[in-house]
């Protein structure tokens, strides 16, 4: 197995990747901390991985993404998964004053993705098979007064992977949308933990199971998707009143 | 539901509530040490049984997610990880390649940070000692924001503090130690039933000589005639040429899903499990072989076994008592344990040799060493353990901080005669409830007046839990 990390330091990427590193996979590694990236570099290595190659970049550096693919599929030959794990939570308020920060915000969770998309997509598309698997969010299902620039830049994404998907399935190519809800991560860390929050273990299972099984999307955990059903049917004359 | 809730330790007493956790994700996060009157405490697990992994009204720093492992030499057994990687985690990653954990306690589900903190030991004491004398180097980070690589050699005083230190000494980020190397990962085991404590004595003068595993289980309820009758199990690690079963079936886990009634927890049902333990555990060959964590692991099959204690909670005593009152002792604790008619489950007798750790607070020394679960029945419970503690104080034995939720500060300070040397190597910023409790307040200058309970002691000191910070 070779696979493509891109945000390989998140808690839910480090939770995944063991998986794939107890059977031995290449790994490479993306992921902006240099020492962070090392130590989990490590792990995977004392875990299993049969190599792990690793690479510090800032993912937000859109020029920098075509080289970047050109030297993971060199070191690794043909990709058997690309996953997309990186992002940031969006702090609405101080999106909802600042232009700056709202392009900011988009750039890392939905224009930053899309560009290593396109650029992986055509790849996958030659290779006819693999795995590309991105993690998107419940968020993105309906845009709500709390976060709606995070859950748009989400929402895109979400839906620029279904297009792909209706593109790639001719070619034996799955893509795979994840949609997690709270996990407790360091990006949840200042937000008090509920009984919806899922640890970050279960959801890394929950990813190597989805790109085992070559599913399309995935609610994690699965009782979010009758959650978010409820919610999109929620018509728009009483949704606008809701304080959500 | 309050997040806070979880921050508990296994024996569900004290609760304890925390004024706030911080989680550090990794090694190089700066941990803001600035709060005003803060006190801080890692917290991995909670797998200490009373109130030293605790920090009532103060921070506790979270180390779960220090969970990565950074070296694992095949060719020598060296292994380094960060602090919060499980013993399950380890074994998981190397009894594949030969290697095994140079001592285990009862359960996989710890830290290695929790290890070194307790210095914990295993049914191998009497051959390896305990963790910390495996341990190579550890960092440690203080609240200063100094980190120092500790090993016998280099910054030894913080070294030998750490280990059992109960965390106090700062964060440890990471540590390396040796393993040991195994054939495979079954054990061979035998069983033997004895009827007595002298017998006990007796087994493991023999056993400890060519067994590398041995503890005994006993019924702690069986009367004067058969005080102490139990099981004494031996284990060895397979070698090179013992055939072994082609694979292991993973163990399926139960889990005790709520707190149980605390009726259900009553003397005579406590018991009869003993006396079914007793008579029913010989339905399986007295020889066999079965996997590492079947031998090592028992009580892991049932996750959130404490939970059967139901909402008091329980406390665990372990003491041990050294040469040359091990007889007398144990027996005479038996004795007060048996009247009490509040023995549990499990009670476990197991000899420690004279291998010494580097921890200034280890815990282990030369001698028996009894362990057992007493449900919580408040007052009752804590005069029981008063009158052991005051049995082992005066057979000048110790009884295991990491097990502990109530014992007084004078029995603390004659248990670990070294905590003065220990105490100035704390970070001026860490502290626990038990911390507080046995070291940060002041003895009593007169004892007063508690009714004797031992006719052979002197007048035994107030015990005082408190819980808040002491200020």
């Amino acid at each position: 197995m070779n696979i493509l990390i891109l945000g390989a330091t998140s808690a839910i990427a480090q939770e995944t990747a063991k998986y794939w590193a107890q059977e031995g996979a290449n790994l490479f590694l993306v992921a902006r901390d240099k020492e962070k990236l090392a130590a989990v570099a490590s792990d995977l290595q004392v875990r299993g991985a049969s190599q792990v190659v690793e690479y510090p970049l800032d993912l937000g550096h859109i020029d920098v993404h075509q080289q970047l693919i050109q030297v993971a599929i060199h070191n690794l030959g043909d990709l058997d998964v690309a996953f997309v794990a990186y992002g940031t939570l969006s702090d609405q308020a101080t999106c909802t004053q600042s232009v700056t920060e709202t392009l900011k915000e988009f750039t890392v969770n939905c224009t930053s993705v899309i560009s290593l998309l396109t650029l992986l997509a055509n790849h996958f598309e030659q290779q006819k098979k693999g795995c590309l698997a991105v993690i998107t969010s419940v968020a993105g299902d309906r845009g709500r007064q709390s976060n709606y620039v995070y859950g748009a830049a989400k929402g895109a994404v979400s839906i620029f992977l279904q297009g792909l998907r209706n593109r790639l399935t001719p070619f034996g190519v799955t893509v795979l949308t994840l949609k997690p809800g709270f996990v407790d991560t360091p990006m949840t860390a200042h937000i008090p933990k509920n009984p919806l929050f899922a640890n970050p273990k279960s959801v890394g299972k929950r990813i190597y199971k989805a790109v085992k099984n070559q599913e399309d999307v995935v609610y994690i955990p699965s009782f979010w998707r009758p959650i978010m059903t409820m919610i999109t049917h929620i018509p728009e004359r009483f949704f606008k009143r809701l304080e959500l | 539901m309050n997040a806070m809730n979880q921050y508990q330790s296994w024996g569900q007493y004290p609760q304890s509530s925390p004024h706030s956790i911080q989680p550090v994700f990794w090694q190089n996060d700066p941990i803001d040490f600035d709060s005003p009157n803060q006190t801080y405490l890692p917290y991995a697990y909670g797998r200490s049984y009373g109130d030293s992994c605790l920090n009532n009204e103060g921070t506790l720093l979270d180390v779960s997610s220090l969970k990565r492992m950074l070296s694992f030499s095949e060719d020598t057994g060296v292994f380094r990880c960060e602090a919060g990687v499980t013993f399950s985690d380890i074994l998981q990653v190397v009894v594949p390649k030969g290697w095994f954990l140079p001592v285990t306690p009862g359960t996989q589900h710890i830290s290695v940070g929790g290890a070194i903190a307790n210095d914990v030991h295993g049914k191998n004491h009497h051959r390896a000692g305990t963790f910390g004398i495996h341990v190579r180097e550890f960092e440690l980070l203080r609240s200063t924001g100094e980190r120092f690589i500790c090993s016998k050699n280099h910054n030894a005083g913080f070294f030998s503090a750490t280990i059992g230190g109960l965390g106090l000494t700062g964060v440890i980020l990471w540590a390396e130690f040796q393993l040991i190397p195994i054939w495979g990962p079954w054990i061979e085991t035998e069983r033997t039933r004895f009827h007595h404590l002298s017998e006990f004595f007796s087994l493991s003068a023999q056993a400890d000589q060519h067994s590398e595993y041995t503890v005994a289980w006993i019924d702690c309820f069986a009367g004067k005639k058969s005080q102490g009758r139990g099981i004494f199990i031996t284990g060895n690690h397979q070698h090179k040429d013992t055939s072994t079963p082609s694979s292991i079936t993973p163990r399926r886990t139960v889990s005790v899903p709520f707190k149980a009634p605390s009726f259900l927890l009553n003397r005579h049902s406590l018991r009869l499990c003993n006396t079914l333990y007793f008579h029913l555990s010989f339905r399986s060959p007295t020889g066999s072989i079965e996997p590492f964590d079947t031998f090592f692991y028992p009580l892991d099959r049932l996750l959130h076994w404490n939970r059967l204690y139901g909402s008091r909670g329980f406390l665990q005593y372990q003491c041990v008592v050294p040469p040359p009152n091990q007889k007398a002792g144990i027996a005479e604790l038996l004795d007060h344990i048996r009247r009490s008619r509040q023995g549990s489950f499990l009670a476990v007798l197991k000899q420690f040799g004279s291998m010494s750790s580097p921890g200034l607070l280890s815990f282990p020394r030369e001698g028996t060493t009894l362990a057992l679960d007493f449900p919580n029945r408040g007052e009752d419970t804590l005069n029981l353990l008063r009158i052991l503690d005051d049995i082992v104080c005066e057979c000048s034995g110790a009884v295991y901080p990491a097990k502990d939720a109530r014992m007084s500060a004078q029995h603390f300070r004659s248990y670990f005669p070294n905590w003065e040397v220990f105490a100035p190597l704390i970070d001026p910023k860490f502290s626990s409830s038990f911390w507080r409790r046995v070291a940060d307040s002041d003895l009593p200058s007169e004892a007063p007046s508690i009714p004797p309970t031992h006719g052979s002691l002197q007048t035994p000191q107030h015990d005082e839990l408190s819980m808040g910070i002491s200020s």
